[in-house]
């Protein structure tokens, strides 16, 4: 028994189970080489984050593992079945919020719910749990032009987590918004990830955000893509959100990875 | 503010108003009535039954008309949009019916279709179609991609990508094509009239016209251009109530 709960709380990434693998994936944009070759795993329960340049095809990948864009070559399997389309089994968080300006939060919200042919009762339901969670009761009948561009990122994220999938795709989600309001996001992000039984795949190019809300960082270098570092941060983690900043393991993993990549900066 | 929007419609037809009547007074030209003259033609009309015979008669083609161009220029519209194979077969033919000079393709018509309903219906269409029909692909084909991935995710399928998103994204511009294709269907009814056979609203205008009864005459031209604003201002209701958060445009900063 005391030897289980050792193996669940020092986690080894070799022992971990996937929920998503990425196995030698290429994609061309005609005579553009986005990825080359690029396999990863994603461990179920966990954050993983890509980081990397822009145009080093992390918006590509996430989209590729939605099921939004072929590869031109290799697979992807979320929970050991082969990717060939969208499925229930992940979500999507846009970079853009892609909401629909006409539809009011609720029906926002409900959307994917909508899709799947849940009853409106139990769809509006559904949908005014998760905008509470998120923090935007009172919001309902808003439109999305009359709200902040975090408050429409938190109508994105309920969307998301509405539709109860197991992998969460989040693009870039909190680049949109002011750094305040980011940091919020950053610290309900790691909550989240706790209490919600659900693997989450985030995409950024900030390099402290990425250690700050990570289980696992995986680098990615441009021209073309490929997985350059996979990092596991682990001291830190379980201090609480108000010390991680300030952590010296925070700060040694934020500097190494800094040192990686200003070679590919210009 | 919807209050104050009113008032100011109210006052810019005053100053419109006004400024006819004082030049009605001056006068700038010995056709050119007063606008009080020309609303007590107008009720005189109304009161007996010329006016309503006249509408009865305008109205047919012109609603024919515009419910075709309407229904059959928003559905080839989507089309057009939808499919690039359509696109290149359709759309030079809209591009060339909207720079058309409509008059000189009135005898052709006569010519094929007679006189009658027909040929005055065509006029109205071709009139309104194109600019619904170019306005609608146009919206359609730029619908935020992003929109549509986002149904894609979610697993709308095709036909709700279209209903959900693609038209309710579009929605903004077809309005917008339909309000001037609107405006362009009533000069096509009264042109109709005008140049095919003197029947309704454009027998009154001719008439008058020959007999030097202008304000009868103006009254005519006004109360065509009253319906047709009173028209558009009903649409655009119906728009609001439709898309609702449509009115500020997309959400993308
Ligand atoms: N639809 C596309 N057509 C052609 N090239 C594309 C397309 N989408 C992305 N690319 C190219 O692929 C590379 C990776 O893009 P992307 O995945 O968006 O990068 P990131 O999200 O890391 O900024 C870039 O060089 C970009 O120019
Ligand atoms: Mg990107």
């Amino acid at each position: 028994m005391s030897q289980i709960e050792k193996l669940i709380m020092q986690p080894d990434p070799a022992a971990l189970e996937s929920a998503v693998s990425v196995r030698h994936i290429s994609k061309n944009y005609g005579p553009v080489e986005a990825l080359r070759d690029l396999s990863l795993e994603f461990p179920r329960g966990q954050l993983t984050s890509l980081l990397g340049p822009s145009g080093c095809g992390k918006t590509t990948l996430l989209k590729i593992i939605a099921g939004l864009l072929e590869p031109t070559s290799g697979e992807i399997e979320v929970n050991g079945r082969k990717v060939t389309g969208p499925g229930p089994d992940r979500a999507f968080v846009f970079q853009d919020f892609a909401l629909m300006p006409w539809a009011n939060v609720i029906r926002n919200v409900g959307f994917g719910l909508e899709m799947r042919g849940v009853p409106t009762s139990e769809r509006e339901a559904i949908a005014e749990r998760y905008i509470r969670q998120v923090g935007l009761a009172g919001f309902e009948k808003s439109y999305p032009h009359e709200l902040s561009g975090g408050m429409r990122q938190r109508v994105g994220l309920a969307r998301a987590l509405a539709v109860d999938a197991e992998v969460l795709l989040m693009d870039e989600p909190f680049s949109a918004v002011d750094e305040q309001t980011r940091r919020k996001f950053q610290e309900d992000l790691l909550g989240l990830v706790q209490n919600e039984n659900k693997t989450f795949i985030f995409v950024t190019h900030s390099i402290e955000e990425a250690v700050y809300v990570s289980d696992q960082i995986a680098i990615l270098l441009p021209r073309p893509s490929r997985v350059h570092e996979i990092i596991r941060p682990s001291s830190f983690r379980n201090k609480g959100v108000d010390n991680i900043r300030r952590d010296p393991e925070y700060l040694d993993i934020v500097d190494q990875i800094w040192a990686s990549l200003r070679s590919y900066v210009e | 503010m919807p209050r104050r929007a009113l008032l100011l419609k109210l006052l810019s037809a005053a100053i419109l108003f006004g400024a006819w009547e004082v030049a009605g007074r001056i006068p700038v030209s010995y056709a050119f009535p007063t606008f009080i003259d020309s609303m007590r033609a107008l009720l005189e009309m109304f009161a007996d039954g010329t006016m309503i015979a006249a509408y009865a008669e305008t109205l047919k083609p012109l609603a024919v008309g515009i419910a075709i161009s309407a229904v059959l220029g928003i559905a080839i519209g989507l089309w057009v949009g939808l499919s690039s194979v359509f696109d290149w077969l359709f759309s030079p033919i809209f591009v060339v019916m909207q720079a058309a000079p409509l008059a000189a393709l009135i005898p052709l018509l006569v010519l094929a279709y007679g006189i009658g309903l027909t040929s005055k219906v065509l006029v109205v269409c071709i009139m309104a179609m194109p600019v619904i029909v170019l306005n609608t692909s146009g919206a359609v084909r730029n619908t935020p991609e992003s929109l549509k991935e986002m149904g894609r995710s979610f697993l709308a399928s095709e036909l709700s990508i279209i209903l959900r998103i693609i038209i309710p994204a579009a929605s903004p511009v077809i309005f917008a094509g339909l309000r001037l294709g609107i405006s362009a269907g009533f000069i096509g009814a009264i042109l109709a009239e005008l140049k095919i056979t003197p029947t309704g609203v454009g027998d009154i205008i001719t008439f008058s016209r020959s007999i030097a009864d202008y304000p009868s005459m103006y009254a005519a031209i006004f109360s065509i251009i009253l319906l047709a604003v009173l028209f558009l201002n009903l649409l655009e209701k119906v728009e609001t109530v439709l898309f609702e958060g449509n009115q500020r445009g997309y959400v993308s900063d």
